[in-house]
């Protein structure tokens, strides 16, 4: 594997120019530079919001910052609450080209795109000097996800990205699951698997505190059609949603923004502390997505039996069919067919050594399916978080 | 191939691994159950009688309480199965997935 060296010493799988809108009245202006270059490696992102909010703060710095990013163009209006000039100066501070430009003061919706167009257009061609260097798997973090679920989910493709995640680990990499609402009822076998007793409790809040958000929403992290596909209820959910974390130990609990410090298997905490504020934890599998990937995450793992569709920004998404009708309908969507366990076509340790190896080419660069299709959704909303306590990370060795 | 799959030895409920036609009598191990409606991949079938007010499992885990009695070879889904957390949102009665658009 070879990665992409970034002034702070980390390695990223890709190269890419993120394109921030800091307000949805900045986001026409943002995809409209970065349609001036489909198919290459320019990315929007963003947050809509015009009222400021520390997390989406921090997870904006922390995704103009990921590895995979190599430059950052910065949209703004120009009458947002977005704190432009403190991420502005954690870009510049990671040795990373920046710029902003303001729709106000550069006069409008057109000269604003052409200045940003020039200005990406010089930074795609300063990046492609960036130098690759070998990378090992405990530079990799990979973070895992499962969307439009259904029975075969949990059978299938969440065990067999279980076994990659274990092998992930046994390499040396950092592995990050989440879905915290989606292991309910689970706390006791997690509390199990904790490395220290400490982080055992820790758990067992996060899993109170997320049961106890759920209820004051009256809905759980379920879709309808998660029961047309044959789950019944959120712990049956929860029971193949599990599976994807594997049996290695989990060594700590993160939040949005924290990044793994070593290796090992990680939970990371989505649901908000505190009251219940700002309506659903995560409104949709992106919104998952984009905290994986401000955790560091260089590559998701999303398992899918219904047959999700979607890629993400910054990072590539590798897509685990669990179903096997699913993959016969949808094969262009679909980088791995889990489902074929189930029609005795393979064995879920097979399954496992495919997604690893995948794991490996997509690091290195060979692209997914939703990359091939230019899926790069991105969706970031308001969120209040504490963080993380001493006892949540691993104490370093 | 049995299209059946219990994944773990105590549990009540087996999968069904491909879709299934009402009436076809489907063993695994000594037991053989008929089915009492159309199964499709993924569904849940009682291998043994369920009680109302019981506690299912799959894989050993607890899924939900039974809200009705259960007979061998019947579908366990939102119509006899409650969840013991948060209750299960589904549409409206009549909607088709993939009838849509």
């Amino acid at each position: 594997m070879l990665g992409y060296l970034r002034p702070d010493g980390r390695l990223g799988v890709r190269n890419v120019v993120a394109v921030a809108y800091l307000v949805e009245c900045a986001r026409h202006v943002a995809h409209e530079i970065a349609a001036e270059f489909r198919g290459q490696a320019v990315h929007v992102i963003g947050f809509p919001g015009c009222y400021p909010n520390p997390y989406s703060h921090r997870m904006m710095r922390q995704l103009c910052t990921h590895p995979n990013v190599g430059a950052v163009l910065l949209v703004s209006l120009g009458c947002e609450g977005f704190d432009r000039r403190g991420l502005m100066a954690a870009i510049e501070a990671s040795g990373r080209p920046v710029a902003l430009v303001g729709i106000q003061s550069t006069g409008g919706t057109r000269s604003t795109i052409r200045r940003g167009v020039e200005w990406v257009r010089e930074e795609l061609a300063h990046l492609a000097d960036v130098p690759r260097v070998p990378m090992a798997f405990s530079d990799l973090i990979v973070g895992t996800i499962c969307g439009g679920s259904d029975a075969t989910s949990g059978l299938t493709a969440n065990p067999a990205m279980g076994i990659a995640f274990d092998k992930l680990v046994a390499a040396g990499g950092r592995a990050i699951f989440e879905e915290t609402g989606e292991l309910i009822g689970l706390d006791a076998y997690m509390a199990e698997r904790a490395a220290t007793a400490d982080l055992a409790r820790e758990i067992g809040a996060c899993m109170q505190k997320t049961e106890s958000y759920y209820s004051t929403l009256g809905h759980g992290s379920f879709a309808a059609g998660n029961a047309d596909g044959g789950l019944t209820t959120i712990e049956e959910k929860s029971l193949g949603a599990y599976a994807k974390s594997g049996h290695s130990p989990i060594v700590g609990l993160l939040k949005p923004g924290d990044v793994p410090p070593s290796t090992g298997l990680y939970l990371l905490d989505v649901i908000p502390d505190g009251e219940v504020r700002f309506g659903f934890p995560n409104i949709n599998d992106n919104a998952e997505i984009a905290e994986l990937i401000a955790c560091g995450s260089h590559l998701i793992l999303f398992s899918t039996g219904r047959g999700s569709v979607v890629g993400s920004a910054i990072s590539p998404v590798i897509k685990v069919c669990a179903n096997p009708q699913t993959f016969k309908r949808m094969t262009e969507d679909m980088d791995v067919d889990a489902g074929r366990v189930l029609e005795g076509r393979g064995t879920l340790e097979e399954v496992g050594a495919e997604i690893f190896a995948l794991i490996e080419q997509v690091a290195d660069g060979a692209k997914t399916k939703s990359e091939e299709l230019l899926h790069q959704e991105f969706i970031l909303t308001y969120k209040s978080f504490t963080p993380i306590g001493p006892s949540c990370l691993p104490t370093a060795a | 191939m049995t299209p059946l799959l219990r994944l773990a030895e105590t549990d009540p409920v087996a999968v069904a691994t491909r879709d299934i036609p009402a009436g076809e009598r489907v063993s695994l191990g000594d037991v053989t159950v008929t089915l009492a409606r159309n199964v499709r991949l993924g569904d849940k079938i009682a291998l043994q009688p369920i009680v109302a007010g019981e506690r299912v499992r799959k894989y050993r885990v607890p899924i939900g309480v039974a809200t009705a009695d259960i007979a061998p070879g019947e579908v366990v889904h939102t119509h006899n199965l409650r969840s013991e957390y948060i209750p299960t949102y589904t549409l409206e009665a009549g909607h088709r997935f993939g009838e849509e658009a």
